[in-house]
């Protein structure tokens, strides 16, 4: 994927399986929503080979367009709509694709409470407050009860207490629906909390994909100890805190150990990690071609 | 064929309209510029065109309503260039079916936005001006015809114009002062035989001549024609000019139109949302 001679993703190689909640992790630019993009089919890529709920996304037709939800990063369309109005008539382009086993859309009034918006529901929406308004952008993304939801960014602006709601919302979707989702966020606090997996984005290239343990056991593979014996503070970096404690426990000094502290590896620091690494790999390429 | 986008098309330009025009600023904004082509009528409600006894009133009431018609190739290019611009016609094209029925809802929108106005002008109009020949059928058939060809003209080039010219503030304003310069030469207020002759074969060239032509063949009496080019109502080459344009923005729109809905994207969303924000 290239835009003029800019080349922005090189050799993205994922598989997402059903019911899975992938989150996307990068810094600004690393090019996630290109991704995303091209996975909903709103962006033709230079080359490569991409398949989504069985289609190619450039390809994708009307019935495979009714299966995904989407959640951009800006919207500020049908300002004068009311809530209800717009979930009701956006809702109603996916009634041709109801079954009986999967009815579409979402109950319109069901999905407005889902979103905690019932008190807004005759409110135009260019009146909404900025989280009610990305609430109501979730509900959109999923009024037509997608198999596959895309969400770039889901709860920038919100407060805690709404991103707390938005996670018990995507929770519940993945629970009830065997919803597959992928977002892009910048909270590693929210991505270890919705994702089954985690995927680091670092100059177009995935440098990391894995559950957030994993992903911590990968970079620093270790968790790390503290303790203090008398006026000596003690660090130590080990890959099997459990052994480690209980030999020091159970050894000589086991007796005087105080303040024991055991720290594993968070998924900050892993992120971090894996971004320096990155970097320096291509500042060691960039070194290497000049010289 | 799939009846479907048109449906919801139709819902959804009904509701757009709607809920614009249940705004504080939409409803001024319709009452208001609408009705000030009244303000001329009433000045002028007595005089009579120099020379004849026709009411002066009755020959400016199509020239008003013509002008009326013309301003939906504005609102079409501005609703399209500000609804890309604030992402609904992204949004439409990610939900089944969608882009099919924005176009039909942006069309839906620009026709009532059309009635709404020649309502707001054509029936106070009526009791302003003395001599509109209200008992008459063809009249009444005429002023329908001319207005829906006058639409299929139009919108199909606003949606032409709205596809290629990206900001809505530059459809908004030149549209403006182009259509009301326009208005102001081609013989809509007074006969373009006055003016010179390259300026008369440019405004014939537009299709708001030919409205105002049509629509004043339907006002006046067949003794007016006088007073136009060639002494006649030209009523066939009127209809063939207006048909050309309607043939123009109906090839030209659609392929303009998803050339650029095909490229539409989050990221082109956002960061005209963030051009918008630096002008500001």
């Amino acid at each position: 994927m290239s835009y003029g001679r800019h080349e922005v993703l090189r050799g993205v190689d994922l598989d997402i399986r059903r019911g899975e909640v992938v989150a996307l992790l990068g810094p600004n630019g690393a090019g996630k929503t290109t991704t995303i993009e091209i996975l909903e089919g709103f962006r033709t890529r230079s080359a490569g080979e991409v398949e989504v709920l069985g289609e190619d996304p450039e390809r994708g037709d009307e019935r495979w367009r009714a299966e995904l939800g989407v959640v951009l990063q800006s919207w500020r369309d049908h300002a004068t709509w009311r809530v209800r109005e717009l979930l009701a008539h956006l809702g109603a382009y996916y009634a041709p694709w109801s079954t009986a086993s999967h009815p579409r859309p979402h109950p319109v009034d069901d999905l407005i409470a889902t979103v905690g918006l019932t008190a807004s529901a005759n409110t135009r929406v260019g009146a909404l407050s900025g989280g009610q308004r990305r609430r109501l952008d979730v509900a959109i993304g999923i009024v037509g009860r997608p198999s596959l939801l895309f969400l770039d960014e889901p709860t920038a602006g919100f407060d805690p207490h709404a991103r707390r709601e938005f996670h018990e919302l995507v929770h519940r979707l993945v629970d009830d629906d065997a919803t597959t989702v992928l977002l892009t966020t910048h909270d590693l606090a929210e991505a270890e909390i919705l994702a089954d997996r985690i995927l680091i984005l670092a100059g177009g290239r995935i440098v990391a994909d894995g559950t957030a343990e994993a992903l911590a056991r990968q970079v620093a593979g270790r968790a790390e100890v503290r303790w203090r014996v008398g006026e000596d503070r003690f660090v130590h970096p080990t890959d099997d805190a459990t052994t480690f404690v209980r030999d020091l426990l159970t050894g000589p000094e086991g007796a005087g150990v105080v303040d024991l502290e055991v720290r594993r590896t968070s998924l900050e620091d892993t992120y971090m990690e894996m971004i320096r690494r990155h970097e320096d790999e291509s500042a060691g390429l960039e070194h290497a071609v000049a010289s | 064929m799939n009846l479907q986008p048109v449906r919801l098309g139709l819902a959804r330009g009904w509701v757009t309209w709607r809920s614009v025009n249940t705004t504080r600023e939409g409803l001024a904004n319709t009452v208001i510029w609408n009705a000030l082509p009244l303000v001329f009528l009433l000045i002028f409600r007595n005089a009579t065109i120099p020379g004849t006894d026709i009411s002066l009133g009755v020959s400016l009431l199509p020239g008003m309503l013509a002008m009326l018609v013309i301003f939906s190739v504005m609102g079409t290019a501005y609703y399209l260039a500000a609804e890309r611009e604030d992402g609904t016609l992204l949004r439409a094209k990610a939900i089944p079916r969608g882009t099919a029925a924005y176009v039909v809802g942006l069309l839906t929108v620009a026709v009532l936005d059309v009635a709404a106005a020649v309502a707001i002008v054509l029936i106070p109009g009526l009791f302003i001006v003395p001599g509109v020949p209200l008992g008459d059928a063809t009249m009444w058939l005429g002023l329908l015809g001319y207005i829906l060809l006058g639409l299929m003209a139009c919108v199909p080039l606003g949606v032409l114009i709205g596809s290629v010219v990206r900001s809505p503030r530059v459809i908004g304003g030149l549209g403006f002062f182009g259509i009301t310069g326009l208005a102001s030469i081609s013989g809509l207020f007074y006969p373009i035989a006055v003016l010179w002759d390259w300026v008369q074969w440019l405004v014939q060239i537009f299709p708001l001549y030919w409205l105002g032509l049509g629509m004043r063949s339907v006002f006046l009496p067949a003794e007016a024609a006088a007073l136009e080019s060639g002494g006649s109502w030209n009523t066939l080459l009127t209809i063939v000019v207006l048909a050309a344009w309607a043939a123009i923005g109906f090839v030209l729109g659609p392929v303009l139109l998803r050339r650029m809905a095909r490229r539409e994207s989050g990221a082109a969303v956002a960061e005209r949302r963030q051009q918008a924000l630096q002008r500001v």
